[in-house]
């Protein structure tokens, strides 16, 4: 479905007043970054969203909370954050992390984490107390239920995924003051996003140029949903 | 950098028990690779250089026009990052960049005073304009006084819009508010927060005017209506509007980490007559955007340390 707007867009691509290898390089800096922070992110969430729903504990409420306000965390105070972290004279300056994809993909998985945790939580929460009683019943271990309890969620699991990839890749503020926006003299992106390079076009008045570049980044969020939610009603068929 | 990744993998080195010799080994090539060995290539071959620079100079398009030369000459990556001045220097005093090329005085004089900035030189200036419409209902067109044609905007109220970001060029309006005695405030008075290209925009929009850098202006001209009222020194307009860029190294003595020979190396690059000639030849629209001043029969003291600042008096 996503195929056409995307032939729609070539012409349009093709006029763009950029150097041979700026908008891939572009493009590929936006998906290795983004989906760097969500695959870390989910490593990280889907666990503690397992552990949180599978627990009870006094404050759980509480703890809920907290992840669900972490969903609003302004981009640009978490951008500022690592970057205080990652600055020469934060805590993790000798790292050498200022301006390197490495922060951006810092501040990304600070983002993604909560949307995922929170989406993920609700998912797992929302699979019937049988399906784990039953596993456990019939001599699974802890691990087990929580595995059958994954998979009943896995589509729930997907869309929190995808809400992380989507606050991920769309999200200017941040990859902007720890990335720097910064492209080689021959014109291939090193920490420039889709997002940061509409920003720049924007501040040059070249609103037309952003308009084409903001249609890219759609075209793409939209292929990685349909990418996503094609495997994932593959798993509920089979 | 290489010396911290060293510095990282010695720790890490430490920590591990059982794969001391594993990390003694990455050490070791980290160290090599870092030095650069082979003969025909210079040592700082592979090292990049961060330079925190404003958005004027980054925006026409100027530096990669001109980086590709350095960065063959040394086998080395500058990556250029456009902040606004303040930010700029922010960055550098935060030792988050190795060379700033800002166009504020005040501001780098500061930056030097307080210890952070070393090896300062003029680099190449243009000039700042006033635009707005040509309705121009305050009437400054043509002034040769760019304080009394802020005063005129003031006392007719008309739509000025500010950078308001603590650019070079926010910086230069503050200053100019300041010597036309008049202190902007109200409703006609917006301060956008953007950088020069949305403030254009913004000003256009609302028929409103602005101060611009004539870089920013001429690269935008063809796609807004404003039109220069009050011109700067290039086209005889009054000295006030000069807009003079300087280049740093940040002070290793402050900074361990800066990669102070590399910046040494592009500032001497940079103020070169080849690469100042190459500043000159950019054209924007068939207009020059900068006009290089570092390269001079006579000698000029002032621009090496803080503007007035005398070994005489008593100032530090």
């Amino acid at each position: 479905m996503p195929i056409e707007p995307v032939v729609g867009l070539l012409p349009g691509l093709l006029d763009l007043p950029f150097r041979d290898g700026y908008v891939s390089s572009v493009i590929y800096v936006s998906l290795y970054v983004s989906l760097t922070a969500v695959a870390l992110s989910t490593l990280f969430s889907v666990p503690v969203a397992v552990l949180i729903g599978f627990s009870e504990f006094p404050g759980k409420g509480f703890v809920k909370s907290v992840v669900n306000t972490g969903m609003g965390f302004p981009s640009v105070v978490v951008g500022l954050v690592v970057l205080f972290a990652v600055s020469n004279q934060g805590p993790l300056g000798s790292l050498n992390l200022v301006f390197t994809r490495e922060a951006m993909i810092m501040s990304q998985f600070v983002l993604a984490t909560p949307p995922i945790t929170a989406i993920s939580l609700a998912a797992v929460s929302g699979v019937d107390d049988g399906v784990r009683d039953a596993a456990r019943a019939l001599g699974g271990t802890r691990l087990d239920a929580a595995l059958v309890v994954l998979k009943e969620a896995r589509y729930g699991i997907a869309t929190a995924i995808l809400a992380g990839f989507g606050r991920a890749i769309s999200e200017v503020g941040s990859v902007l003051i720890v990335g720097g926006n910064i492209t080689g003299a021959d014109g291939i992106s090193k920490t420039r996003t889709l997002t940061t390079a509409i920003q720049l076009e924007a501040r040059q008045g070249q609103y037309e140029t952003a308009m084409i570049l903001g249609a890219v980044l759609v075209v793409l969020v939209l292929t990685v949903n349909a990418v996503v939610v094609h495997f994932g009603d593959g798993g509920v068929n089979r | 950098m290489p010396i911290h990744r060293r510095r990282f993998l010695t720790a890490l080195g430490a920590g591990a028990v059982a794969s001391t010799a594993g990390c003694a080994r990455l050490v070791g090539g980290g160290g090599e690779g870092g030095s650069g060995g082979s003969d025909d290539r210079p040592a700082v071959a592979g090292e990049t250089l961060t330079l925190t620079t404003t958005t004027s100079t980054y925006d026409t398009g100027m530096l990669d026009e001109i980086h590709t030369d350095f960065e063959e000459m040394y086998g080395v990556t500058v990556d250029a990052v456009a902040q606004g001045t303040g930010a700029a220097l922010e960055s550098a005093r935060n030792g988050d960049s190795d060379v700033v090329m800002v166009h504020a005085r005040g501001l780098e004089d500061e930056f030097l005073r307080n210890g952070y900035g070393v090896n300062r030189r003029d680099l190449m200036f243009n000039d700042f304009v006033i635009v707005g419409s040509e309705s121009d209902p305050a009437g400054i067109q043509g002034m040769s006084s760019a304080t009394e044609a802020l005063t005129a905007i003031a006392d007719a109220e008309a739509s000025f819009v500010s950078r308001g970001d603590n650019s070079g060029t926010h910086t230069k309006e503050l200053n100019l508010w300041e010597a036309a005695g008049t202190e902007p405030g109200g409703d006609w008075y917006q301060e956008t927060g953007s950088g020069m290209g949305e403030a254009l925009n913004i000003a256009n929009q609302q028929g409103a005017y602005t101060l611009s850098d004539r870089g920013t202006f001429i690269s935008q001209r063809s796609e807004i209506d404003l039109t220069i009222l009050v011109q700067g020194p290039i086209e005889d307009g009054p000295e006030i509007l000069a807009n003079p860029y300087g280049i740093m190294a940040v002070n290793p003595g402050v900074h361990d980490n800066a990669n102070y020979d590399l910046a040494m190396a592009y500032i001497g690059w940079i103020t070169s007559p080849g690469t100042q000639d190459a500043i000159s030849d950019y054209q924007m629209n068939g207009e020059q955007l900068f006009f290089p001043e570092a390269v001079s029969e006579d000698p000029d003291f002032q621009q090496y340390v803080p503007e007035g600042w005398s070994s005489d008096s008593s100032d530090e």
